[in-house]
């Protein structure tokens, strides 16, 4: 998939000026990205000009709230990455939060978050056995998952009931608190894990890898690509980044209920698609789609400040989301 | 999952063996649903043998639970044979679910036929809006029906923001009861001969030949002089008419409509998938994900009279679904060396 036109023909034959700035475009899709996202917090400073009297807060929160959704995201980017994509993170991400917040009296911190990313590893290890060894189809195999997932966490909250559950403190502190009066203190584990995963996709082999087999598996296995070894090691780093998610978001809300994640399931597919990862395999990054989440969520907030009512917001986040999709596939020329 | 192709896309066949040959392609190519129709079989009559007093009363309340199922999965089937995928189908069912609760409430017995119309013009109308937009913005399916079901699920509340409505009393009937004899459902009648007036026809048309087509290789479709644009618009259509007749049967059942869509997305994937459609497109039919929706049914019901705790069906629902998807995937595996 050669979506920038590469010849000189096709460069002359577009016309002066614009190709070239189509080109740099579809190479760099994270700026009108960033322009958007200006747009949407200008829109929203112009509507509530009450939040410029508290920046800090304002964009310390939108950051808190961001957070697990980005994070969700790195999970739908690694999956789309390799043609495939992850239904089962939110799942994931409820089952590592509330098997957390129920151990933690029992177990120490520590422990509990420990078992709560074991948790999100081991369903991310199924995933992968199934797309990775047998090759299911990864919208059924996760769509699975998640099924089995959401039932296991039904049946073990009637075993926990009376243990009650505790959204334990460093959590909190990291999930949902601010240092400095502006700091969230999210971004103490966000940066340091964004910029791995950026990091490995762009310079690491293994990061090669997943575009590879991604955009041309044949072609990605006759160069000795061992797949199935690639595919497995995606949807299990997706369990445990699910996991890492949920527990992050525990600490937002300070609670770990049933389904507290589910609503950003499809948000995080949406956030991947807005940051320009293609869902057909090999093309996109991370920094796209971190954009994407802050997009989505200063969209939520900015139709909240509206005062909208439900439909409509649910209406026009739709379409918003389609909207951006779409003009990222003209900007691209992508097919 | 390419296990086998249950009604298989017209193909054109050669020369036509012996009458062993002919049945022995038969079975080859329908293979994955005669089991599917043997496990129900067998299911039935497990349920039978746990519970003696099973009779013509529980199948009719599991015709009728499956009802809404068989026609989320006849959708999704009629698009992702083309190609597509259709994530908007449970909202789109909750759409017109409430559409027709309200514009039933306070009319008479006879205008209740207007809105049934109504309601499956409106049905089409929103498949051709998501089609249309899959070929206009050039955005991937899975893509433009996630977010539109957003749109849809909005819209649904805009219609009624709680549960409300109601259904007229013959409408309600259509779904109670039984037809002719005690073991055949009034509800199992109706959703078949909705299905069948409109699947039968299309599989033999030149449009339905396209959208297999279409659902095979694209770019051959496109070659073959396949209207690919318009293939892929009607497919929609039919899918949001399915999903109609499913939020139509979703009043009946309940006598009111509710905005909340319920998992009629997953459950249609699932039906389907289990049903021998292939997601990548082109081969599949109608009978598999027809058994597939009552087996998937059927084994909640035999699980709750085995004394399992209703918690635990959720989990081996989707244990079985992982395990038949994982055969399906070592069966295309074996071929694919061999």
């Amino acid at each position: 998939m050669s979506a920038s036109p590469g010849t000189v023909s096709e460069v002359a034959a577009a016309g002066p000026g614009r190709t070239p700035w189509r080109r740099r475009l579809s190479e760099q899709p994270t700026i009108p990205l960033l322009f958007l996202l200006l747009c949407l917090v200008l829109l929203l400073f112009l509507i509530q000009p009450g939040i410029l009297n508290r920046p800090n807060a304002w964009i310390s929160s939108t950051i808190r709230f961001a957070t697990p959704l980005a994070l969700l995201a790195a999970c739908q980017t690694l999956a789309m990455l390799t043609g495939g994509i992850d239904l089962s993170v939110a799942t994931i991400a409820t089952m590592s939060a509330f098997v957390m917040a129920t151990q933690s009296a029992g177990q120490g911190d520590a422990v509990a978050v420990l078992l709560g990313i074991v948790v999100g590893a081991c369903m991310g290890l199924i995933n992968g056995i199934g797309i990775g060894i047998f090759r299911v189809q990864p919208l059924i195999m996760t769509l699975g998952t998640g099924l089995v997932g959401a039932g296991l966490l039904t049946v073990y909250q009637k075993f926990v009931l009376t243990a009650g559950s505790s959204v334990p403190d460093p959590i909190a502190w990291l999930g949902g608190g601010t240092s400095l009066g502006f700091f969230p203190n999210c971004l103490l584990l966000f940066l340091p894990v964004a910029a791995l995963i950026i990091f490995s996709l762009r310079r690491t082999g293994y990061g090669r890898m997943l575009f590879a087999v991604g955009d041309n598996p044949i072609a990605a296995r006759l160069a000795g690509v061992r797949i199935w070894q690639v595919l497995l090691v995606v949807y299990v780093l997706s369990g445990v980044l699910a996991a890492i998610a949920g527990i992050m978001l525990a600490g937002v809300t300070k609670t770990a209920a049933l389904g507290s994640a589910e609503g950003l399931l499809l948000p995080s597919v949406a956030a991947a698609v807005i940051g320009g990862t293609s869902i057909f395999g090999g093309r996109g990054g991370y920094t796209g789609s971190i954009v994407g989440a802050l997009i989505l969520t200063v969209l939520v907030n900015l139709l909240t400040v509206l005062n909208a009512p439900q439909p409509i917001r649910q209406i026009i986040y739709g379409a918003i989301i389609l909207a951006v999709a779409a003009a990222y596939a003209r900007l691209t020329g992508e097919r | 999952m390419s296990v086998a192709s249950p009604v298989a896309g017209p193909v054109i066949e050669g020369v036509t063996g012996s009458v062993q040959s002919t049945l022995a392609r038969i079975v080859r190519r329908n293979g994955w649903t005669i089991v599917l129709y043997l496990l129900l079989a067998a299911l039935l009559l497990l349920a039978r043998a746990l519970r003696s007093g099973f009779g013509p009363a529980d199948i009719q309340s599991l015709a009728i639970g499956v009802m809404p199922i068989i026609f989320a999965a006849a959708a999704q089937t009629v698009c992702v044979i083309s190609g597509g995928i259709d994530l908007s189908v449970g909202p789109v069912m909750a759409f017109t679910s409430v559409t027709a609760a309200a514009l039933m409430k306070g009319g008479s017995e006879e205008s209740a036929i207007v809105v049934v119309i109504f309601v499956l013009l409106l049905g089409v109308a929103v498949g051709a809006i998501n089609g249309a937009l899959v070929v206009v913005s050039r955005v991937p399916d899975i893509i433009v029906t996630l977010a539109m079901s957003f749109v849809w699920a909005g819209a649904a509340l805009l219609v009624l923001s709680s549960p409300g409505g109601a259904a007229a009393e013959w409408f309600k009937d259509l779904s109670s009861g039984s037809f002719l004899i005690d073991w055949l459902p009034k509800a199992l009648v109706v959703v078949l001969v909705c299905v069948a007036l409109v699947w039968l026809p299309l599989r033999r048309s030149r449009l339905g030949l396209s959208m297999y087509a279409l659902g095979s290789s694209p770019v051959a479709a496109l070659r073959s002089g396949v209207d690919v644009n318009r293939t892929k618009v009607a497919a929609y259509m039919v899918t949001g008419l399915f999903a109609a007749a499913g939020g139509l049967t979703l009043t009946m059942i309940t006598g009111i409509g509710s905005p909340r869509p319920g998992d009629y997305t997953l459950n249609g994937v699932a039906a389907i998938v289990l049903g021998g459609v292939s997601l990548v497109g082109g081969r599949g039919g109608m009978l598999g994900p027809i058994a597939a929706a009552f087996i998937l049914s059927l084994i909640r019901i035999n699980l709750v009279f085995l004394g399992v705790e209703p918690s635990y069906s959720t989990v081996i629902q989707g244990v079985i679904l992982i395990i038949v998807v994982m055969i399906g995937g070592l069966v295309a595996l074996r071929r694919s060396r061999a």
